[in-house]
């Protein structure tokens, strides 16, 4: 193996044969090329798909109320529904065990927002302390609305950081600061930021729940109603607990605001979960596939260095035996080519691994397509893929080596 | 040198077989030049290999420089070529990528010789057949007859105790072979072993003995008068 002299023989033979030499390696990198890019945008789709359901936390669960479409108990069809503060209690007394954070929503309408004498476009929601969590929100400064606060009407307000950029940008921080919404002023207490990329999400401003109803007129009604679920460790397990858990709360609400139970429009429920499992089931067959198209490159691989090896070894089989009648044994020979073997398509194979890795590299993290992100592979797996078709070559040139030396050599000399 | 006793050989073709040596005996002295004539089928070819160690016989005694050859596995037989024997052949089994002075250097490659010393070594031996300027050549780039001395220098590069040449002159015009035959005389003088196969009468006649081979028995052994190839050349 470190016999420099038999280094020289191959070092010559591969600068003599450049061609042959070239083809061999070139099968080999492009292979291990079309693989990597291949597995690498597959991770980068997952990257994506994953990316676009940060916006909420994935086990959230929205329920919003829209009209009956069918007649019930004698009630019309296209009656409106609304969700009252009992609908929520009542559930948190029931089955506030299968929930984690629990939240509401109450858009009061036809209110103004005024800071420093100048009309601000947001929107006004009151809520309580858990929308954190179900939304996905972190705080960049301050707190968020708590318990105490819902509990006391407090008149605090929590901005997000759009608002703090449009709005409040002279300032060094906006906490403190006062908003008068329709008439009432509200002390800024924290600023937050929503993960992912939906910024439509940041255009509002929180106050309690409590304050919002008293406020705005709202008595006791709601516009949304919230939860988060535990993850139950597997995907399927966590959206069979969701499903159990909006079926539980349907029937409920649908049988409190006298909905037929047949009817989907009245009572309206959103769970990112069961999308995200379409898309993960998806991104899963879209995984396989690539992996599917790589392991056929490779073995499209491997069949090419192991016809190019045999086409190689027939056509050294005279070669073979002039080396033997000079004095060469079949082990020297066999060793010989495959060495060469080895070295050629470990050195094709691991440039087509960098060009490929750098590839992905650079244009990997700029890459601007809709649901591909970050395309990049598992270094370990680009290795291994390299080492097996470096393996399979030198099994492949074993063969018609081993054959081809032990022909006898007259034989060999023979072969035209 | 080389002494034989007794030599069968046979192959077998489909449910035939064909007995090609039936019992020869035979020895050679160091420094003769001796040439192996029979018509084809008479089984010279097959006397070559069996002496080269590049098939083996079914029955008799073979010693080579005091050595008895015999049941040789591949290694052993490779090991025996190199350090005994040097092969020129019919149609000169030249490696066609390799440059005649790598040609050359090949068997030095197998007795483990450096680089270095296995380059000065067949430059000069290529000096020797009078082919050193074409030494970077490639032998696509050489004529038949310059082939066949580049194949000769390879033969004497690794100093082989007895040089085997299986038709050497066959592919070549008399003009060509008498040259090469010249060299093959001229290697002789300085005391090298040599066997010559060949059918053609007149590069017999330039050796020092004749073994006729018929239907693979010796039917005639004779010391002749050598004519010199020089003056044909």
């Amino acid at each position: 193996m470190f016999d420099i002299e038999r280094w020289q023989e191959i070092f010559d033979t591969i600068r003599k044969n450049k061609l042959r030499t070239f083809l061999t390696g070139l099968s080999v990198a492009s292979g291990i090329f079309i693989l990597v890019i291949l597995l690498g945008f597959g991770q980068g789709m997952q990257n994506g798909i994953e990316a676009e359901f940060k916006g909420d936390a994935a086990t959230s669960i929205w329920v919003w109320p829209g009209r009956t479409t069918i007649e019930y108990k004698g009630l019309n069809p296209g009656r409106r529904i609304q969700l009252k503060n009992e609908n929520f209690n009542t559930i948190q007394s029931y089955m506030g065990d299968g929930y984690e954070k629990g939240s509401v929503l109450y858009f009061p309408r036809g209110v103004k927002v005024v800071y420093n004498n100048d009309l601000l476009v947001y929107n006004v929601a009151g809520t309580n302390g858990d929308l954190q969590t179900i939304e996905n929100e972190y705080l960049s400064e301050g707190r968020y609305i708590n318990e105490a606060d819902v509990r006391s009407n407090a008149k605090v307000a929590v901005i997000s950081n759009k608002i703090r950029r449009e709005v409040f940008a002279d300032l060094d921080s906006p906490l403190g600061e006062y908003i008068t919404i329709s008439g009432a002023g509200f002390k800024i207490v924290g600023v937050f930021g929503e993960y992912g990329d939906d910024e439509g999400e940041e255009e509002r401003i929180f106050i309690p729940i409590s304050t919002a109803q008293l406020a705005f007129n709202g008595g006791d009604n709601l516009n949304n109603i919230n939860y988060l679920l535990p993850d139950q460790g597997s995907l399927n397990e966590t959206v069979a607990n969701t499903d159990e858990f909006i079926k539980e709360i349907k029937t409920y609400l649908n049988e409190y605001h006298g909905v037929a139970p047949e009817d989907d429009r009245a009572i309206r429920v959103w769970n990112p979960i069961e999308e995200a499992k379409r898309y993960y089931g998806l991104t899963g067959n879209i995984k396989f596939f690539f992996w599917f198209v790589g392991v056929c490159t490779i073995i499209a691989g491997v069949v090419g260095v192991s016809n190019i090896m045999l086409i190689v070894v027939k056509e050294r089989t005279r070669e073979i035996g002039i080396r033997k009648a000079l004095g060469a044994k079949p082990w020297g020979i066999v060793g010989m080519i495959l060495q060469e073997s080895i070295f050629v398509t470990a050195i094709s194979g691991f440039s087509g691994l960098i060009f490929s890795m750098a590839i992905l590299e650079v244009v990997g993290p700029n890459v601007e397509i809709d649901y591909v992100v970050n395309p990049s592979v598992n270094f370990t797996v680009a290795f291994t893929t390299v080492l097996v078709l470096v393996f399979a070559g030198a099994i492949a040139g074993f063969f018609p080596a081993w054959r081809a030396a032990s022909i006898h050599t007259i034989e060999a000399l023979r072969d035209e | 040198m080389i002494e034989i006793k007794n030599l069968h050989k046979s192959y077998k073709m489909g449910s035939n077989s064909l007995h090609v040596l039936k019992g020869i005996n035979f020895s050679v002295e160091e420094g003769e030049l001796v040439a192996i004539m029979g018509s084809s089928g008479s089984g010279k070819s097959t006397l070559l290999n069996i002496l080269g160690m590049l098939d083996g016989a079914d029955s008799g005694e073979y010693n080579l420089d005091n050595v008895p050859i015999k049941d040789l596995n591949e290694t052993k037989a490779a090991q025996y070529r190199n350090k005994f024997l040097g092969f020129v052949f019919q149609s000169f089994n030249l490696i066609n990528y390799k440059n005649a002075m790598e040609n050359v250097a090949l068997p030095l490659y197998y007795q483990k010789v450096n680089r270095k010393e296995r380059q000065e070594k067949s430059l000069k031996y290529l000096d020797q057949v009078g082919l050193k300027e074409w030494a970077t050549h490639l032998p696509s780039e050489l004529s038949g007859g310059q082939k066949q001395r580049v194949a000769i220098a390879r033969a004497m590069a690794a100093e082989p105790k007895v040089l085997l040449a299986d038709e050497p002159t066959g592919a070549l015009d008399s003009k060509t072979s008498y040259e090469v035959m010249d060299l093959i005389q001229k290697i002789n003088d300085e005391g090298n072993t040599i066997l010559v196969v060949t059918h053609e009468p007149d590069i017999a006649e330039m050796c020092k003995r004749i073994v006729h081979l018929k239907d693979g028995v010796i039917v005639e052994d004779k010391k002749v008068e050598q004519v010199r190839a020089e003056q044909y050349v």
